[in-house]
């Protein structure tokens, strides 16, 4: 009898022709993430001067510079919660839709609107001079503008409306996930709307909601053009990807760049840790019931 | 035994031996649903006795499960009214009528245990404590699950989920158990097995239970009386024995197994037998609508009451396909005018060859042919 050939003993493992379809995705990855990050990760531990934790010492030691890492978060923070609080809603109202494409489009739309487009929408609404606070005055509600661009207020309203689209398709995929026999089951037991949501829809959607919650949050982390356009970026929303931008572009010092851009991408995986951390203490299972 | 059962505490009641019925008499009373131009339910109405066992019959589409799901609540009325011992609930949310539903799906609540989904309900009547735990573990007892309840329902069979889902609808105590298709997803044994035990439940807890199904088998073994529907329409209501022995149309005829239907003309009346003359030969059937002689009708006989045999007499027909089930041969035959016959035989008669059949007297029945 002879021995199985080497194909066979390698398609036992989990290796046969289909497993070199990963390769183009492998060679992407390797050229375009794994050797940048080694070599960002070099590049900040060879400052131009001092030892080679010179850049993360210096970052550390002056407000201007560690102040934006909570900037940043006070404006990513709020506005990841704020797209979910307003995503959860929404997509329990659209589940229930017939028409769900054609308002799944229009609440998608603002994706396609690019960064720069919205600023520039929001400073002509929002401005001083806008329709938002000419209409306000006009009714008699407000006396003088309300400030509401160059400003946390700019940018707060710009992350809302580029990250929404992506909470929302994230949330709504999630909540559809659900046999809606569940929620049926639940009230023939006598629970109530808000009972059925607590007790059964909450605790099914935890695992979906962070892992939404973490996209949105290192999208909104990000931000960079928002800050600049909308708000005051030398001021409240000098955020860490301004601090890395001057670093490595102003003053031409890119070793620091590297290392402010690392920082921000190790506050990223804290907060993304924390959370995923959180969901494991819920069901993870499949949402979709059982057999059936 | 009355003795026992007067002195059981309440709360134990439902785990007793001829449970005290529980609930009023429930009554549809013009039941209508439609979804857009669509009438899925079209004026039902029906008055179930508290502790009775009511199948809904038909084929999909037929409105059975609008039926059952307007009774829970979980869609609104279009018009009519629902009334359970004379009260009208028809407005009542679902959480509010107190019935218990066994899903198709079995819709488990796939985070909590076995102990926690079947809690549930008892949960949200706020029964807490020993009362609660007591309740849970004579409801799993009851479906033989006690050892399961620390189990996610993923870790399940499907039967055993099948039986979770029945413990958590009647551990609330239910005046009326709603079923779905309960057992349309289990395998053919299985069924047969889970049929039986929904039946002595139904018996052990005195609920009226109301169970939807296309099967004309599990309606005839669980029912009391069943409800034949059609396009959101009841055909007819009756004990298993009725619908079996006589049904009203051919449309009911047809989903109590009368596959075979002759279209003829009626030559004489007598009572309440026929004579029919279906290609050349006469027959005498049951009339079940009132003819005239002279009148087209349909004679309808099921596979077991036309034996063929390979001599005449009897309508000749060709063999078409024959197969063996054990005691007998079931199979089709086509006449020279095109008509389908589905017969029993004796003996095996090979495929092409002649066969001569004839209906078993007094097992044929006459029906008007636009019944349906």
């Amino acid at each position: 009898m002879s021995a199985p050939s080497l194909r066979s003993r390698l398609a036992a493992r989990g290796l046969d022709g289909t497993t070199l379809l990963i390769l183009p995705g492998l060679i992407f990855i390797l050229a375009l993430f794994v050797y940048p990050f080694a070599f960002g990760v070099i590049d900040s531990l060879r400052p131009k001067e001092g030892a080679w934790y010179a850049n993360y010492a210096k970052f550390f030691h002056d407000p201007y510079q560690y102040g934006t890492i909570a900037a940043t978060l006070w404006l990513a923070l709020p506005v990841t919660i704020v797209n979910l609080a307003l995503a959860v809603p929404i997509a329990f109202r659209v589940r229930l839709m017939r028409r769900q494409r054609l308002l799944t489009t229009i609440l998608v739309l603002p994706i396609t609107l690019g960064t720069v487009f919205v600023a520039d929408g929001l400073l002509t609404f929002l401005g001083p001079r806008g329709w938002f606070n000419h209409a306000l005055m006009l009714l008699g509600i407000l006396h003088e503008p309300l400030k509401l661009t160059n400003n946390y207020w700019g940018v707060f309203a710009s992350l809302l409306i580029t990250g929404f689209p992506f909470a929302f398709l994230l949330t709504l995929s999630y909540v559809s996930g659900i046999d809606p026999a569940i929620e049926q089951a639940a009230a023939t037991l006598g629970a109530g709307p808000r009972q059925r949501f607590a007790r059964i829809f909450l605790p099914l959607l935890v695992p979906g909601l962070a892992v939404t919650f973490c996209l949105s949050f290192v999208q909104a982390y990000a931000v960079f053009p928002s800050a600049v356009l909308l708000g005051a970026p030398a001021g409240p929303t000098r955020v860490i990807s301004i601090a890395a931008y001057q670093a490595a572009f102003e003053q031409y010092d890119h070793s620091m760049g590297s290392a402010i851009a690392l920082i921000m991408g190790g506050v990223e995986l804290v907060v993304v840790v924390l959370v995923l951390a959180g969901r494991s203490l819920f069901y993870r299972g499949p949402a979709g019931g059982t057999k059936g | 035994m009355n003795a026992v059962a007067e002195h059981a505490n309440p709360a134990s009641v439902a785990s007793g031996v001829g449970a005290s019925r529980i609930g009023g008499r429930l009554e549809l009373d013009g039941l209508r649903r439609s979804f857009g131009a669509y009438n899925a339910l079209a004026g039902i109405d029906l008055a179930i006795e508290p502790g009775e066992f009511i199948a809904l019959l038909g084929p999909s589409g037929c409105g059975k499960s609008t039926a059952l799901n307007c009774i829970a609540g979980l869609l609104e009325l279009t018009g009519g009214e629902i009334r359970l011992g004379g009260r009208r609930i028809d407005q009542l949310e679902p959480e509010k009528r107190g019935f218990g539903m066994v899903f198709q799906s079995y819709a488990l609540f796939p985070h909590m245990s076995v102990r926690k989904n079947v809690g549930f309900g008892l949960a949200m009547q706020g029964i807490k404590g020993p009362e609660a735990e007591k309740r849970i573990r004579d409801a799993l007892a009851m479906v033989r699950l006690e050892s399961q309840a620390d189990k996610l329902p993923g870790q399940l069979s499907g039967g055993q989920q099948q039986r979770v889902a029945i413990a958590r609808a009647i551990v609330i105590r239910p005046p009326v158990v709603l079923m779905d298709e309960p057992l349309s997803n289990l395998d053919a044994k299985l069924r047969l097995e889970m049929r039986a035990e929904i039946r002595a439940i139904h018996d052990q807890i005195g609920s009226t239970t109301i169970y939807v199904t296309h099967d004309q088998d599990e309606a005839l073994s669980l029912a009391d009386r069943i409800v034949v529907m059609s396009q959101g329409n009841i055909q007819q209501i009756g004990t298993p024995e009725e619908l079996y022995q006589r049904p009203v149309n051919l449309t009911v005829a047809d989903f109590m197994g009368f596959r075979t239907r002759m279209p003829g003309r009626i030559v004489s009346v007598a009572g309440d037998e026929a004579e029919i003359e279906v290609d050349g030969s006469r027959f005498t059937g049951l009339a079940r609508e009132t003819f005239r002689a002279g009148e087209n009708a349909a004679l309808a006989i099921r596979p077991e009451d036309l034996v063929a045999s390979a001599t005449a007499p009897g309508i000749a027909a060709t063999v078409v396909s024959i197969e063996y089930r054990g005691r007998a041969f079931f199979g089709l035959a086509r006449t020279a005018a095109g008509a389908e016959l589905y017969f029993r035989a004796d003996e095996p008669l090979s495929r092409g060859a002649s066969a001569y059949l004839s209906p078993a007297p007094q097992r044929a029945l006459i029906f008007r042919e636009d019944a349906a």
